[in-house]
């Protein structure tokens, strides 16, 4: 009959389980999957990310140099992150924030203009 | 596929399910695959102690194919969900939904099809009906 | 003896996930039942005609949140199959590593809801609260805690290294002690045996011929398995399907209960056994063919149905999810039962309909 009387006082005199969340947050782990980011001095505008992406999210224009993505249509699934040949792409450990407004095309900071071409030893590939 | 498929028509369909049945196997499931324009591909699926056998119906898409829920009654809610996305349509089904399983009632087109096919004696869509 | 006609759902407090029933109920006791489902229909298969083949390892994932790394796995399966591709052992056994932890997770989400539907929170929160130490393993190890996205066709796309495994020993070890405590109060308490013994029974007969699947079928002594035709790794550890045999809802129960406990005991033989070497392999070329796969999910037989042509979209995509092979039980289940034991034996068949539906 009394079989959970045990849980139940061991829950009574130790700490809580929970955590006061806006109060104390929780660091995250090392490896998280979470916004996706690009240093863009290291793109190549080479748009194997586009082509890969599973909810095509990504939109890249070579001939007005600008890496878009759209963070409320990316699942953060890293495949882009994998396949990027210069290694420019990676992915912060905390989530997206929250927003107000969800716009099209520009985003929260995260349309990034590419000014430089890369001009020398022709490096530019497909 | 590498198990054993057995090419069967409308009017052996319910005669070899029936055997399969007396035999032990399970009914797993049915898939439907549009072929062309003008036919589909009907595969049954059975097994028994974890080996699978297959059989294939490839049928014109306005055919009317009978339903084997008279001898695996479970088959009846697969049966309706081929007919609401490829637009087949079977007979004797154990409960029929006339096509609102899925689909908003007033669909005609196969959603899952890139072509349909128009049926001609197309029954307007009722309430549900259990037919024992 | 007046009838009325109730309607179970869409929307139930017990339900995780949308189902109508209607209910013919005559003096409280059920007599017919007809199902209806629809409300989360989102037409997956169809996204293969624009999803290339290894786009659709994505979508393939998200078609049920709870069990997404195993229909990832069985995809991978089949489109290997297709393609004559040997994928590395170590990837194998890494596969195995993380389909057992998705399986442990699921059981006690299960655990928990289970406990809620007849009103005990406090073990609902109790089951919970050790699934979020599993929960921590899925994130530090893949870096997602729900769709974690580790399968790619060819292997897998993150591996552990030492210090990793010795910390998901440790915490394995307490997760085992915190499970064993619960044993008692799930599998003895007085209030919980009566409202489960003897309710929703399946006799061995009847769960076979229906076509069910999963711990509803070993519920009922049928002893069948999937995982023991040898997919992955898993004709290299041993184990035996768990069943019993009584066929009413006490027996899924233990089913479950205790298959909790024999995913913790394969997660360390894989542990112990797993080879070094690589991930996973370079794909070349396209799908051609037609192949059925099958795996053990947390609810059953899962099976795929994959053709393709050649191309890089696939032809059609077929995926019949055990839930759907279960649903047809429920009219058996529940003729000549009570009105207030509906919701406990719906929720024994652990009904996932966004699986059913995708």
């Amino acid at each position: 009959m009394f079989t959970f009387t045990s849980n139940i006082l061991k829950n009574f005199l130790s700490q809580r389980a929970t955590r006061r969340y806006p109060f104390e947050t929780r660091s995250p782990f090392d490896g998280a999957r979470g916004m996706l980011l690009n240093h863009i001095e290291k793109c190549n505008l080479c748009s194997i990310c586009a082509v890969k992406c599973p909810s095509q999210c990504i939109t890249v224009d070579r001939k007005a140099l600008t890496w878009e993505c759209d963070p409320f249509a990316c699942v953060y699934c890293g495949i882009c992150v994998d396949a990027c040949p210069e290694r420019a792409l990676y992915q912060k450990p905390e989530y997206r924030q929250v927003a107000e407004k969800r716009e099209m095309i520009s985003l929260k900071g995260e349309i990034k203009k590419k000014v430089k071409k890369e001009t020398d030893n022709g490096i530019e590939s497909e | 596929m590498k198990e054993e498929t057995i090419p069967v028509t409308k009017e052996t369909v319910i005669g070899e399910t029936a055997k399969l049945k007396i035999e032990g196997y399970r009914f797993v499931t049915m898939t439907c695959a549009e072929l062309d324009e003008k036919q589909v591909d009907v595969i049954y699926h059975f097994d028994k102690n974890l080996q699978l056998k297959h059989f294939r119906l490839t049928v014109p898409k306005d055919t009317l194919i009978p339903s084997i829920s008279v001898v695996y009654q479970s088959a009846f809610l697969v049966e309706n969900e081929i007919q609401d996305l490829f637009g087949i349509h079977f007979d004797n089904l154990f409960i029929d939904y006339r096509r609102t399983l899925y689909l908003g009632g007033e669909t005609i087109a196969a959603p899952f099809c890139k072509f349909t096919v128009k049926r001609t004696d197309k029954s307007a869509p009722a309430a549900i009906q259990a037919e024992t | 003896m007046s009838k009325t006609i109730i309607p179970f759902g869409p929307q139930h407090p017990v339900l995780p996930e949308p189902l109508h029933l209607k209910l013919t109920v005559e003096d409280e006791v059920v007599t017919e039942v007809i199902p209806a489902l629809g409300f989360v229909h989102r037409g997956l298969e169809k996204l293969s005609e624009i999803r290339d083949f290894h786009q659709m390892v994505q979508v393939v994932e998200r078609v049920c949140g709870i069990c997404s790394v195993i229909h990832a796995m069985c995809y991978c399966h089949g489109i290997e199959e297709m393609m004559g591709i040997e994928v590395p052992p170590r990837a194998k056994f890494l596969r195995v590593i993380w389909s057992e932890l998705h399986r442990m997770q699921s059981h006690l989400l299960w655990l928990g809801l289970f406990a809620d539907s007849f009103g005990f929170e406090a073990l609902f929160m109790q089951f919970w609260k050790i699934r979020e130490k599993v929960m921590d393993i899925s994130e530090s190890t893949t870096g997602n805690r729900v769709i974690v996205s580790v399968n790619v066709v060819g292997g897998v796309r993150r591996d552990l290294n030492s210090e990793q495994i010795s910390w998901i020993l440790t915490l394995l070890k307490d997760i085992e002690q915190e499970i064993g405590a619960l044993k008692k109060t799930l599998l003895t308490d007085y209030t919980i045996t009566k409202r489960t013994v003897g309710k929703g029974v399946l006799t061995k007969h009847q769960a076979y011929g229906i076509g069910t699947v999963g711990p509803v079928l070993r519920g009922s002594g049928v002893v069948q398995d999937t995982r023991t035709l040898g997919y992955a790794a898993f004709n290299e550890l041993n184990f035996e399907p768990v069943v019993e045999s009584d066929g009413d809802c006490y027996a899924r129960t233990k089913v479950r209960f205790r298959e909790t406990l024999q995913s913790i005991d394969l997660i360390r033989q894989a542990m112990s056994k797993i080879p070094n070497g690589e991930i996973n392999v370079k794909v070349k070329g396209k799908p051609q063919g037609e192949v059925v796969s099958r795996v053990e999910q947390p609810r059953g037989e899962l099976l795929y149905y994959i053709k393709a042509n050649g191309n890089k979209n696939l032809d059609r995509l077929r995926i019949r999810t055990p839930t759907f092979a279960n649903i047809p039980a429920i009219l058996t289940m529940l003729p000549g039962m009570y009105l207030s034991d509906v919701p406990v034996i719906v929720l024994s068949i652990d009904p996932c309909i966004s699986c059913t539906e995708r």
